[in-house]
């Protein structure tokens, strides 16, 4: 990161006209050179390393979304061989999946921002956050080696037997990846966890806690709970590829469906640890952009908690056509639906949160937006996969994959831009153009509409996923989903561009450019190493607003830093 | 790829894919019932948060938002959290009467057989006629398929039936429609299965009755393999010198055994299904018999999927051997005289 650079230039020339304040010293300037990062055991760098890495991925992911769907403008399978499109879409849905959404919001944000959210100086166990992302690079790595050396073409699910017995490519060593990866999410879970329990500042009570932590203090129970059945999942899956013990293979005495069991009672919490973040990014977004309260806060955190509980109980819908027993079929839609009530309760509180709001409309809030609209229509539409009857229809069609980008790339990837953009300034020091941020956001909501809507009527018409060719009647909504990828991926473009251009040029950010509440717009942008000059105390809840304690629209830096420090 | 036209596709309107069956029907009310819900409430929610950005947008740079009363807090929640949940439980109770139903063929259904293999289709009529990836049916005529893999997991999907089942390796599992339409419909393989998975496509045929039996006369088209029928594999394999009709057996007798509940050792009971016969096949010592000795050598891997089928098929056309009612420690496999399933 670049970010420091500016404050040495200025202590070298002192302004004779102010009096020369002392250059201020925060987490980016305090020390530099590599090994200052990759020893680093402050949370705040930590979410930098996370940062680089989930973009890299990110990146690599995408890159592959825009050959899948090139690919898919013609019926004919003619811009790849059918083996290169069936690793493209497998190693997207794994880098995108395990390497991106899972560790991008509880990795960069929750990172960065629950220690200063809870008024703590850092994480509970500094080296083995460090260490987290340590495994999470090397899982990358082995994942990426794979990626170099061909690919996987199983499915980002390795539905076995296929992927045990009759897949030719380096499934172990993706599996490995994906095991070792595990583990980061574990010991990020764990810390998390430990963190909001021990290290909340004084006066911080559990009511107080912004709504942020709460989700990711759900988010952490599904990562502890969930991660080490996908971790023994894999081992099997290992163990009947190299030794041949049988264990799903029916060649081998095992059972197929079993490993359908296994592997979506990890997958569908996972999905669970891909949203409620975000979903948790959208509170804070409704309340600092609202100037209110959360409306029906202990109804918002509890239905954090009750979609981490009910979670782990739906796994079975993913296999209502795998030829599971009817009863089993109606317990699962059952519950299914229950799921979909706390949902449905935070998007009601969202909504209601801004009637009579001092609402403006910065770019975080454009996310924040698009996420409540987005999210709703996937959820929706994962209430019509969960209705027995219309599954066995539109099941492993695109009304599933257009279902699942609602909920993940207009849910999960919305909250995260909506995120950084928010905390951009807390994190650089630094502010971003508001004009380009807008064109930004809406390239991408627009975008992804014409990429993904169309993607419902293809299922719907029964058009079945991971096909390489297909019928020439299914051509025109393909043609249109692509056009749309096109927008979405220049939408994508946008910010990486005026994001970096601010880490160098943009203007200072005062501590709270927002006029936000809350203890992490209490220290300076870029906060000090420490987090807090002095340890806060906490009297008030996360979202009381009043005129007193919203600051004056950006003042000048340098007297923020005076003023605080 | 080049897939030959088909005809009734995208008749009017490219939004509507053809239906061929009346529980195509019930499953496109029940689509559109819930997409109506789905469009109603996201349009609501969209309104309002428009509607919200505008009246309530920001006019000072230190207006804060207005305070709202405590009072209807709970009477919101509570409305928010009831009407969801009865709209999804009538969503559910729906859905699931619609699959019931599609789990449950009638019983008057025509069996036939269907093994998915990398990457095609073969099917089996119920008068032995073999065809690939095309099913022939006739029109009005409850069809049930019992389908088995050779391989991976599949996915027998017709959407103009709007329905579709797994084919596991190892198992059974059962699809049935009722076509309604004359016409031919895609056939689509819906669970990714490897390299070609989107060619492992083919076409449902559906004919008049009258047609369908001209059709059936036919000969199997070149490339369907030819299987020794089940009764040869049965003296072949030598099944029959252990699983005879009379006194000697050394293991249960199989006429009528199909659908029968047996009792195994140990006390457990099962349902004899083709899968459970399929495993008393190749993994025999699985489920023994109660009253038999766990002698039978697995016959893993000596015999293809469609040997298997067509012993299943031998198994489920025996007859009672003629002469005096079996004693009871002759009934067939284990099976016990039930009010409902006695044995005749």
């Amino acid at each position: 990161m670049s970010a420091h650079t500016d404050f040495p230039a200025h202590s070298d020339f002192p302004e004779p006209i102010e009096e020369a304040p002392e250059p201020y010293e925060h987490y980016l300037n305090h020390r530099y050179g590599l090994a200052s990062w990759l020893l680093t055991k402050d949370h705040k760098r930590i979410a930098i390393l996370y940062l680089i890495s989930v973009s890299f991925f990110f990146l690599l992911g995408g890159a592959m979304a825009v050959i899948i769907r090139l690919e898919l403008t013609t019926p004919e399978g003619d811009l790849v061989q059918a083996d290169i499109y069936n690793r493209l879409f497998t190693m997207h849905g794994i880098i995108m999946i395990f390497f991106f959404l899972i560790p991008s919001i509880p990795g960069v944000l929750g990172n960065f921002l629950i220690p200063l959210m809870i008024g703590a100086k850092d994480l509970a166990f500094p080296k083995i956050n460090l260490l987290s992302w340590y495994v999470y690079v090397i899982g990358g790595l082995f994942t990426f080696y794979a990626l170099l050396t061909g690919g996987v073409d199983t499915g980002w699910t390795f539905y076995a037997p296929l992927s045990t017995t009759y897949s030719n490519t380096p499934v172990v060593v993706v599996a490995l990846g994906v095991f070792i990866t595990g583990f980061s999410s574990i010991l990020t879970g764990l810390n998390f966890i430990v963190t909001i329990h021990r290290m909340r500042a004084p006066g911080m009570t559990w009511f107080r806690l912004p709504l942020f932590v709460w989700a990711h203090y759900a988010t952490s129970l599904i990562q502890i709970l969930g991660t080490p059945v996908i971790a023994i999942t894999v081992l099997l899956l290992g163990a009947e590829r190299i030794l041949h013990v049988g264990i799903f293979d029916p060649k081998l005495g095992g059972d197929p469906v079993l490993f359908q069991h296994f592997f979506w009672f990890y997958s569908h919490p996972a999905v669970y640890i891909m949203i409620l973040p975000a979903m948790g990014v959208v509170s804070e977004l409704v309340a600092a952009f609202a100037r209110k309260p959360i409306f029906g806060y202990p109804f918002v955190a509890f239905a954090s908690i009750a979609i981490a509980v009910l979670g782990f109980l739906v796994w079975a819908h993913h296999m209502f056509v795998a030829g599971i027993s009817v009863y089993a079929a109606a317990v699962f839609s059952i519950l299914s639906m229950l799921v979909a009530i706390p949902s449905a309760v935070k998007v009601f509180n969202w909504t209601t949160t801004l009637y009579k709001g001092s609402i403006s409309w910065d770019t975080p809030m454009l996310y924040a937006l698009g996420f409540i609209g987005l999210f709703t229509i996937g959820g929706l539409t994962g209430v019509m996969l969960a209705t027995l009857g219309i599954d066995i229809h539109v099941h492993d069609t695109y009304f599933v994959v257009a279902h699942f980008h609602y909920i993940m790339v207009g849910g999960a990837i919305m909250g995260y831009m909506g995120g950084l953009h928010y905390w951009w300034p807390k994190i650089t020091g630094k502010l971003y153009s508001k004009f380009w941020s807008k064109v930004g956001a809406l390239t991408i909501f627009l975008g992804f509409n014409v990429t993904f809507f169309p993607q419902f009527i293809l299922g719907y018409l029964g058009m079945p996923r991971r096909y390489h060719a297909y019928p020439n009647e299914f051509q025109v909504l393909n043609v249109m989903s692509s056009a749309g990828a096109t927008v979405l991926g220049l939408g994508y473009l946008i910010p990486a561009v005026y994001l970096i251009w601010s880490m160098r040029y943009g203007k200072d950010a005062s501590a709270n450019p927002w006029g936000a509440i809350g203890l992490e717009w209490e220290t300076n942008s870029p906060p000090p190493v420490e987090n807090f000059d002095k340890p806060p105390v906490v009297t008030w809840g996360a979202y009381e607003y009043h005129e007193s304690r919203v600051a004056p629209s950006l003042p000048p830096p340098k007297q923020e830093v005076m003023r605080v420090t | 790829m080049i897939i030959p036209p088909v005809q009734g596709f995208l008749p009017n309107s490219p939004l509507f894919p053809p239906r061929a069956s009346e529980m195509a029907r019930e499953i496109d009310l029940l689509f559109f019932t819930t997409l109506g819900v789905t469009v109603l409430f996201s349009s609501v929610i969209a309104a309002l948060l428009f509607y919200f950005m505008i009246r309530y947008r920001r006019t000072s740079p230190t207006q804060v938002g207005v305070y709202l009363k405590g009072g209807s807090t709970l009477f919101l929640e509570s409305t928010w959290i009831i009407v969801p949940l009865v709209i999804t439980l009538v969503f559910f109770a729906w859905g699931a009467r619609i699959y019931f139903a599609a789990a449950r063929p009638p019983p008057d259904a025509k069996q036939f057989y269907v093994i998915g293999k990398q990457w095609m289709w073969k099917i089996e009529h119920p008068g032995g006629r073999r065809e690939i990836n095309e099913l022939h049916v006739p029109r009005g005529q409850a069809v049930k398929l019992k389908m088995t893999s050779e391989d991976v997991v599949h996915s027998f999907y017709l959407p103009a039936m709007r329905v579709k089942t797994d084919v596991i390796p190892g198992r059974y599992t059962t699809l049935w429609f009722n076509a309604d339409t004359v016409g031919t419909f895609h056939l689509f393989c819906a669970e990714y299965c490897g390299t070609e998975h989107s060619r492992m496509v083919g076409r449902i045929i559906v004919l008049e009755p009258t047609e369908y039996e001209r059709w059936i006369g036919g000969e199997s088209p070149a490339g369907a393999s030819s299987v020794p029928s089940g009764e040869d594999l049965f003296v072949a394999k030598a099944c029959h010198t252990c699983h005879r009709t009379d006194s000697t057996a050394r293991a249960p007798m199989l006429w009528g055994l199909i659908g029968k509940t047996v009792h195994l050792e140990g006390g457990q009971t099962a349902t004899a299904d083709e899968t459970y016969i399929r495993e008393s096949i190749v993994n025999p010592a699985a489920k023994i018999v109660a009253g038999y000795q766990p002698i039978m050598p697995t016959y893993r891997g000596q015999l293809s999927e469609e040997e298997i089928i067509q012993l299943i098929r031998y198994v489920g056309s025996l007859k009672p051997p003629t002469g005096p009612e079996p004693t009871p420690s002759e009934r067939p496999a284990g099976s016990s005289p039930s009010p409902n399933e006695s044995v005749r």
